[in-house]
């Protein structure tokens, strides 16, 4: 019976019009249009997220200048944050952010160096076996939980020994070390085990000891790649929002020192967004400061990239 | 100074930083269980919150960052693979391209913060939906995206050519040749993946603050309609998560007991991770023996 049946098939396919199956398309290419379809959609929506992303936090970022006609000027360099008032400078937000970035990548750069070296040049098995595991908790854990851990141990820590609250620039940059820390630890390994072996090599030959040989050669020729190191742990940095915000006190006025109340763009945006009404300058000023964390973003983003491009050419030649 | 005793002083430099480093590592983990795991019970971990307080139990919270990581990972786990596929599979080397590519990066470095904003300009304020599970889950999958693309599609590419060949010669569809050969090849790497940005979701929340909202109404365990308003599975219900719970209770709790609670829901929320992670590892190594038989 299945014979019988398996041979009708033959028959029937074979008596098929030869010129009209070469003139369609087979299974396989039909196939291939549907994969074809299903993976071109998918990179669809994500260009689709990110441009309207983009577009989205732009238009409502400007609408503090065309519809309130505020001047950039003023709020990049006004130092006067009340918006219920009209009064939207925007600069101690911004240099709360940039204060507690640059001064985390400065505290976490050395110890994520170091750490990167023990890693790759002194001993590569601890190396994998202890640091690969620690690098790997720091990331998993939570921001909150650092966060938390800034206000329990930090804050007070800080209000004993330095005094007055304790929440502040200083508080903040200490969470932010230990947040940062492992981004740039771990592109920091990469980019010097990047480094050719002969390097090394050539250098011991001529009789350099280990310092020598890192801090001459490894680190020399390393160094781009540290620096986007340091850039991606900026990035991170600059946008942290909870753990900031919950350590450094959220007073919207210029910093006059490391250890008094502050706040970043992040802090201000978490604490605001949800009490003010849409539409109104309160609200759209503080998307004007979203607007600020996406071009920052956008900024680390084409850094990294120039100091890739950089650092390539220097390699070629 | 000769370059001997320059070089042992920096080498006791490095490991002094080294040490410091572990050491924080160490404080930070014993210091959370340590004065969290006390707190931790039974009756915490399934009591509901006190509404106004922010104090009791995590009961919902809990239940709420595992349904909205659920709903996140069927969202985003299909959109990347296909991303995936395409970026590894049937991208060609253009401009096209490398503006695609950018467009990932950008998505991916963005601050989760901003993230948020976006979704809850979107769902919340254009389509009116309200602090609900679904804007989260949304808003999260696009935070995960970008990640997760980038895991798949290197998964793909460590893949040999060879293999690539050998489908393609057999006469099947580059299609077929991905699914039915390239995958399971590449899943080890592509499950490990997954399950380690499960972890970064679960413990995720800045981005949810105003899409998830910040209240977890008390929920009726025994209705498991969706449709229904009261069900823990309603899409439309506001959901706080546990690490919003653990940032809420610290800013703006009024629980008396504040220090204790966030620390008991640390240690929940750390431990959770920590078991991401470790199954990313475990589940990885398995899948890859039984995929290439190898010990």
């Amino acid at each position: 019976m299945e014979q019988t049946n398996f041979q009708l098939k033959k028959q029937k396919s074979q008596s098929n019009d030869w010129s009209a199956r070469l003139h369609h398309a087979t299974r396989a290419t039909r196939e291939d249009w549907m994969g074809k379809g299903i993976s071109y959609l998918c990179i669809g929506v994500i260009i689709l997220v990110v441009a309207s992303m983009l577009w989205f936090i732009t238009s409502k970022g400007v609408a503090t200048f065309t519809q309130n006609h505020v001047s950039l000027t003023k709020f990049l360099f006004g130092t006067n944050w009340a918006p219920d008032q009209g009064h939207i400078g925007a600069l101690p937000m911004i240099v709360g952010s940039f204060a507690v970035t640059f001064a985390a990548a400065i505290v976490a750069t050395p110890f994520a160096v170091g750490t990167a070296i023990f890693m790759t040049e002194i001993s590569p098995n601890k190396g994998r076996k202890l640091l690969q595991p620690v690098i790997e908790l720091l990331v998993g854990i939570p921001s909150v939980v650092y966060g938390f851990i800034g206000l329990a141990v930090v804050v007070p820590f800080m209000r004993h020994v330095v005094g007055g609250s304790g929440f502040g620039i200083i508080s903040a940059t200490f969470v932010l070390f230990v947040m940062v820390l492992p981004t740039i630890m771990s592109m920091t390994v990469d980019s010097l085990r990047a480094v050719p072996r002969h390097f090394k090599e050539a250098s011991l030959a001529l009789g350099a000891t280990r310092w020598q040989t890192v801090s001459r050669v490894i680190l020399r020729s390393a160094t781009p790649g540290i620096l986007t190191a340091v850039i991606f742990g900026m990035a991170r940095a600059f946008g942290e929002a909870l753990a900031v915000q919950m350590v450094i006190g959220n007073a919207a006025i210029m910093p006059k020192n490391l250890i008094s109340p502050a706040s970043t763009l992040t802090s201000q945006l978490t604490t605001g967004i949800g009490d003010t009404i849409d539409g109104t300058l309160p609200n759209n000023a503080l998307w004007s400061l979203a607007l600020i964390l996406l071009l920052m973003s956008l900024f680390f983003n084409a850094l990294v990239r120039v100091i890739a491009k950089r650092g390539q050419l220097k390699h070629e030649r | 100074m000769n370059a001997k005793r320059t070089d042992f002083l920096a080498t006791v430099v490095i490991n002094l930083i080294v040490a410091t480093v572990v050491g924080i590592l160490v404080f930070l983990l014993a210091y959370i269980l340590i004065s969290g795991l006390p707190h931790v019970s039974w009756s915490f971990l399934t009591g509901t919150t006190d509404a106004f307080s922010g104090a009791g139990g995590i009961g919902v919270q809990l239940f709420n960052s595992f349904y909205l990581l659920i709903l996140t990972m069927l969202i985003s786990v299909p959109i990347s693979l296909g991303a995936g596929i395409y970026l590894a599979e049937y991208a060609k080397d253009n401009w096209r391209t490398s503006l695609i590519r950018s467009a990932i990066e950008v998505l991916s470095s963005l601050p989760s913060v901003v993230v948020g904003l976006f979704g809850f300009l979107l769902f919340v304020v254009k389509f009116k939906i309200g602090f609900s599970v679904i804007s989260g889950a949304i808003a999260l999958t696009f935070f995960n995206l970008p990640l997760l693309t980038r895991n798949i599609e290197e998964s793909l590419s460590a893949v040999s050519r060879s293999q690539r060949e050998a489908g393609l010669s057999l006469g099947l569809s580059k299609w077929k040749t991905e699914i039915g050969i390239i995958l399971p090849v590449a899943l080890p790497g592509i499950v490990t993946g997954i399950v380690l940005s499960a972890g970064r979701v679960f413990g995720e929340a800045a981005a949810l603050i105003y899409t998830a909202g910040q209240s977890a109404p008390v929920t009726n365990f025994g209705d498991w309609n969706p449709m229904d308003p009261a069900s823990p599975l309603n899409p439309f219900r506001p959901a706080e998560t546990l690490a919003v719970h653990i940032w809420k209770v610290n800013t703006e709790g009024l629980a008396n007991n504040a220090a204790q609670l966030s620390a008991a829901a640390s240690a929940v929320l750390i431990i959770a991770v920590l078991l991401f992670n470790l199954g990313a590892r475990l589940l990885g190594n398995f899948l890859y023996r039984r995929v290439t038989a190898s010990k």
